[in-house]
């Protein structure tokens, strides 16, 4: 068969597939960015063993250990502590002064895959002085993701590695401070793991639960479709408080958005926005 | 025939004919120009500006969802896969693709299946096997496939004998 009519096949098993998922366990891909998603569908599809996206669809159905494993391929994107270490050092310099005049703080940072940059930002605070007075929601679809932010438990090696970064975004103490070594581990301190929230949360699926000073959502839109990403817009702008900040990643932009107009920019290049509307 | 898109890709040691490549393009060039190049994490708005020394066409790194303009060469902003998604671009931030973040196979790959016919494109010689695969996908769909003859790449590592996995119609000396 003609390269391009193999991929129209696959179109048509793709939307079955995903209306499949949709039906069976309620996870909602079917606005997903069809580029990169048909990327982690094939390599799913390796990984299983199988040459059609039909047979896939077939063994998600079946099988919910695949589904599983489907659900992770689906939710990960690169992560780490103090990722884009830029984007934490314009935090500090652009949000936590408006954080100081508030009380209390409620922070959501939606799409928190395995807790680096949750935790990074608890560390920030934490120097910063606002830690005590600060909540942090964390959320994801993942719940086997979720589980492991909760504990706070990753390997001694990597976390040596996210020095560097930590030292690039401003850190003003010393990053091994924050975690105890226990055999080839790294376990975060339990006092930076008090005002952390870790919840069930599909973006695409769920409704605002909270009103917030803060929302980070990074590079986790960039996996949707323009139409699911203004649907987002949406559900972040209704639970942002008036003169709330949202974050968002450094190659996403509010630009054509519904929104765009209700924003006024604190820093263009980490794209840090605050809600004036 | 009109084509849609061009895209080029490069590793370490393409730098030197990606200037080339990009000076070689006239101010009323047709067709957008698309560019993974391999780079470091934190590399910040350094290369845009060093390659717009080359070139009249606008030099950018595309965000995501971005529309593909004629009269603009967009390169792939550092530690983000660069796609092509109909008349759009999209990024994500998926694994290492040959160790890459861009990577030349994610750009060729969907632009292969985006542009078909539409596409050119073309892999400047590096160190690195990223690239081969998506070469290999843009001759598929009815592209133009294009390489730089590996004996004339700046990075004395790369030099060496086309190899054959890059099945192009033409192998190209830059100057």
């Amino acid at each position: 068969m003609q390269p391009a009519n193999k991929r129209e096949l696959e179109s048509i098993e793709t939307q079955l597939l995903l209306e499949g998922v949709y039906q069976r366990y309620g996870y909602d891909f079917r606005d997903y960015a069809p580029a990169s998603l048909k990327r982690r569908i094939r390599l799913c599809m390796q990984k299983e063993n199988l040459s059609t996206v039909s047979a896939l669809l077939d063994k998600l159905l079946h099988d919910p250990a695949c589904m599983e494993r489907f659900l992770l391929a689906l939710s990960i994107g690169v992560t780490a502590m103090f990722r884009d270490p830029e984007f934490y050092r314009a935090f500090c310099a652009t949000v936590v002064p408006l954080l100081r005049a508030l009380p209390f703080v409620r922070i959501w940072h939606a799409g928190c895959a395995s807790g680096e940059e949750v935790y990074s930002l608890a560390i920030l605070l934490h120097e910063e002085g606002l830690y005590d007075k600060a909540k942090i929601y964390a959320t994801d679809m993942n719940e086997v993701l979720l589980q492991q932010a909760r504990e706070g438990i990753f390997p001694l090696k990597t976390m040596q590695g996210y020095t560097d970064n930590y030292i690039r975004a401003g850190g003003k103490r010393s990053f091994s401070e924050y975690y105890t070594a226990r055999y080839e581990n790294a376990l975060f301190r339990p006092n930076l793991k008090t005002n952390l929230i870790w919840a069930a949360h599909n973006l695409v699926t769920d409704a605002s639960f909270n009103e917030f000073h803060v929302i980070l959502c990074r590079n986790v839109m960039i996996y949707f479709n323009k139409a699911l990403q203004d649907r987002v817009h949406h559900l972040l702008y209704d639970s942002l408080m008036p003169q709330g900040v949202l974050g968002l990643g450094s190659k996403e932009s509010l630009k054509f958005t519904p929104y765009e107009d209700r924003f006024e920019e604190l820093d263009g290049r980490e794209k840090l926005y605050r809600r004036i509307k | 025939m009109g084509y849609e898109l061009v895209v080029i890709g490069a590793s370490k040691g393409g730098m030197r004919a990606l200037q080339v490549v990009l000076g070689a393009l006239p101010a009323g060039f047709p067709t957008p120009v698309a560019v993974a190049l391999h780079r470091e994490k934190g590399s910040g708005e350094g290369l845009a500006a060093l390659l717009r020394k080359s070139t009249p066409l606008v030099v950018t790194e595309p965000e995501d969802k971005e529309a593909i303009r004629p009269g603009h060469i967009y390169l792939a902003p550092p530690d983000y896969h660069l796609l092509v998604e109909g008349t759009y671009f999209a990024l994500s931030i998926d694994e290492l693709v040959e160790y890459a973040r861009p990577s030349v196979n994610v750009l060729f790959e969907s632009a292969a299946e985006a542009c078909r016919k539409g596409l050119i494109g073309v892999i400047l010689t590096g160190e690195n096997q990223d690239g081969a695969r998506g070469l290999v996908a843009v001759k598929a769909y009815g592209g133009l496939a294009a390489a730089q003859d590996p004996t004339t790449s700046e990075a004395p590592s790369c030099r060496r004998p086309p190899s054959p996995q890059f099945p192009t119609r033409r192998s190209c000396r830059w100057r």
